[in-house]
């Protein structure tokens, strides 16, 4: 059976085995005088025998599923000629790749050596005995173990007690798969990276002020010689996500003041919706709304007026990166002046001060931390933000301030080092990982900082 | 078309007068008469003149054709069960109901013979002549100094730091609280005792010079000597100012008041010299009030 059928059987299993347990609760409730004489409901009897029915199942089908591959080929390895056994590693995947081909009848086997048609022919034997072997074990444990939780129900078991401990490791077995990718990501990055550092010095990375990825196939190359700079995409990236935080801050304060002091209940109710309707909205469909409308509007703009400006410009992605994260800020702002009491506003207002001096002395200074750590979850979505400045702000890494120019960003290098047929061994590829790294730091120092400022600003009032 | 609109109206009109008699929220035993209030409602050097105040919450009519007279200098309490309405009358006198989206006021008051509801007129000013001390403490989270000065610089009552100085020095005084915190004016306000929280926040009302100083249930979130000292310094405010008080203990009431008003479910009932209320009240429901039978 395929694992995942009998991971669905396992499942229909352990819902028979909480009908059965509830079942069986009752009638050993009833001689005794009815469920109130049962140490737990019978719920949590029924869910004990499915948790006793479902969790060794699904721990023998995690632990097969995950270790029969290995088995296998080590088997199907070792059952080889001695004279064909590979000598390293890298043969050793080759040669089993072409057993599995021929297995499953990719490769015609008047192509290959007889060996290797008969290893095939093993691997296929050695796959359906495994997933025999599975399929038997699987269920048995399953039957089982929930039986002999069917049995072990008795009125004097805190049944209860029992499934709200397992429940608790599964919830922490839940948060610590998040954490653990999260890890993991963290690590293959962080290895990727030194192996960057291997081929480019810290001190080019870091300082070198130009950006041009790419490495010499043959040593006679010309122009080979690339430069990892990495300056000109931390200063694009400054130079688009400033123009969008112009943009988003002033807009999104200032809706959210509106929406959370002006505006009565009906118009608070239609626009606060709307306007989180842009966080809403795909990133692509932003990119091509700025590289189709925004950006030939400000070159033409810019060239009606005799500035010289681009087709691309870091102006019209940053400008509409901006609408994008209007929301992030509004809707936290107004989150955070909604959350000061009333009780400040009706002093203020008491001691004869208008809605605006309230607003601007009173509910602002107090509201102001808590606006802080949005704005700043704000800029580092701007500066993780990629699909818009690939339509609009293109790929040329400038080192500029001119908004007009065009610049790229470390999010878009990255993704245009990694699209393609790559090898996983040259700097280019590696330059990647390295800048992906520098973009956690930074995004993360942010996160912590903007985490930092709410939770203070949290204390205050709680 | 024309028919059709008559029948509308007069449909629409009659309900509004079948509302008016309130039969249903009248207590079986006692009937209370609307606009009818026992005892001395009026007075003849009247700072507020209230006449037939009604205050709806949507369809709800919180205060029930209420007229009063609230005269310069004393101190009146307003007593009564919860939800009688009397925070919500007293919030009429300096429209902070306003901020109510569904609260409606409808009647007359007069403050000083200006009407208070007048739509031209400047809420500004009338909240500067009509401060509010509110029941929970709410300093502003900024320092003693700013808390005070808060007012006079909206109001640009004084040109220069030292006037500053002046007034927020003469209102802490007034609020028997510059001894406790002349050394620590630049501290901020919300860690000072709940007691003292309470009397910043009687020293920013009287930083504007108001002439009437509205209080609701001032004291109820504070501790027994906190409370003295609050109601010895509403004695003291009672020399320069008109104050009224919304306060659940009715010897609170007998404290500080000069008058006291008796709230009952919307209505007035009774309003009379403190001592004749606590003393010998004229309407059976003050009486259960008071000697508490209910509430």
């Amino acid at each position: 059976m395929q694992p995942a059928n009998l991971l669905l059987l396992t499942l229909v299993l352990a819902v028979v085995a909480y009908g059965l347990g509830y079942a069986r609760s009752r009638a050993l409730a009833m001689p005794l005088g009815g469920i109130r004489h049962l140490k737990s409901l019978p719920f949590y009897y029924g869910a004990r025998a499915a948790l006793w029915c479902g969790i060794p199942a699904l721990i023998v089908l995690a632990l097969w599923a995950a270790f029969q591959g290995k088995v296998i080929q080590m088997l199907v390895i070792g059952s080889l000629p001695p004279e064909m056994i590979p000598a390293d590693e890298g043969s050793a995947s080759l040669l089993l790749s072409k057993i599995s081909n021929v297995a499953s009848g990719a490769l015609p086997p008047g192509f290959v050596e007889a060996p290797i048609v008969e290893a095939a022919e093993r691997l296929k034997a050695l796959r359906g005995q495994s997933r025999m072997l599975m399929s038997a074990l699987v269920i048995s444990v399953a039957v089982l173990a929930g039986f002999l939780g069917w049995l072990r129900i008795r009125p004097r078991i805190n049944a209860r007690e029992q499934v709200e401990s397992i429940l608790k490791w599964l919830f922490f077995a839940c948060a610590a798969l998040a954490i653990l990718t999260t890890l993991g990501i963290i690590f293959s990055v962080a290895f990727e990276t030194f192996r960057f550092f291997e081929k480019i010095s810290f001190v080019e990375f870091f300082f070198g002020t130009s950006w041009s990825p790419q490495t010499a196939l043959r040593a006679d190359q010309v122009a080979a010689e690339g430069a990892f700079g990495m300056i000109p995409l931390f200063t694009g990236t400054l130079l688009i996500s400033a123009i969008a935080m112009l943009v988003a801050v002033p807009v999104g304060l200032l809706s959210a003041i509106y929406l959370s002091e002006y505006a009565n209940k009906r118009v608070r109710s239609i626009v606060k919706p709307l306007l989180e309707m842009l966080a809403g909205i795909p990133t692509v469909v932003y990119g091509f709304f700025a590289a189709l409308t925004v950006a030939p509007f400000i070159s033409n703009l810019a060239a009606s007026l005799g500035i010289e400006a681009s087709s691309q410009s870091a102006l019209a992605a940053g400008g509409v990166m901006g609408i994008m994260i209007i929301p992030f800020v509004s809707s936290l702002s107004d989150d955070v002046i909604n959350a000061v009491p009333q009780s400040l506003r009706d002093g203020s207002l008491a001691l004869g001060a208008t809605q605006s001096e309230t607003m601007k002395k009173v509910i602002f200074p107090a509201a102001l931390p808590g606006i802080m750590g949005g704005i700043l979850l704000a800029v580092s979505r701007a500066i993780g933000e990629t699909m818009i400045v690939v339509m609009a702000a293109g790929l040329a890494a400038n080192l500029t301030a001119n908004p007009l120019e065009t610049v790229t960003t470390v999010t878009v290098q990255i993704v245009t080092l990694l699209t393609g047929d790559q090898e996983f061994d040259s700097a280019k590829t590696l330059a990647a990982f390295a800048l992906g790294a520098m973009l956690f730091l930074a995004t993360l120092l942010l996160n912590v900082i903007a985490l930092k400022i709410v939770r203070k600003y949290r204390e205050q009032y709680d | 078309m024309n028919t059709l609109n008559t029948t509308v109206t007069s449909e629409a009109e009659m309900p509004e007068e079948n509302v008016v008699p309130v039969q249903e929220e009248k207590p079986a035993e006692t009937v209370i008469e609307e606009g009818k209030t026992v005892g001395r409602p009026f007075s003849d050097d009247a700072k507020f003149k209230l006449r037939n105040v009604e205050v709806f919450y949507g369809q709800d009519r919180a205060i029930k054709n209420i007229s009063l007279d609230i005269a310069r200098n004393e101190v009146i309490a307003f007593i009564g069960p919860s939800g009688c309405g009397k925070s919500t009358f007293l919030r009429c006198l300096n429209r902070m109901n306003d901020s109510i989206d569904i609260c409606r006021v409808k009647g007359s008051l007069h403050l000083d013979d200006q009407d208070i509801y007048d739509p031209k007129r400047d809420v500004v000013e009338l909240r500067a002549r009509v401060g509010m001390v509110f029941q929970k403490p709410n300093p502003f989270p900024k320092s003693i100094y700013d808390n005070v000065a808060y007012g006079p610089r909206i109001h640009g009552l004084a040109n220069r730091k030292s006037d500053l100085d002046d007034i927020v020095e003469n209102s802490l005084r007034k609020a028997g609280l510059w001894e406790e915190v002349k050394d620590r004016l630049d501290a901020t306000a919300t860690g000072m005792s709940g007691g003292q929280q309470q009397r910043l926040c009687i020293a920013r009302a009287i930083a504007v010079s108001p002439e009437v100083v509205l209080m609701d249930e001032p004291c109820s979130a504070l501790d027994p000597i906190a409370t003295a000292k609050v109601e010895e310094l509403i004695a003291e405010l009672s020399e320069s100012y008109t104050i009224v008080i919304v306060t659940h203990s009715m010897q609170q009431a007998a404290r500080v008041s000069h008058r006291t008003a008796y709230f009952h479910l919307g209505h007035l009932v009774e309003v009379n010299e403190t001592n004749k209320v606590f003393t010998s009240p004229e309407h059976e429901l003050t009486e259960s009030y008071i000697t508490g039978r209910f509430g």
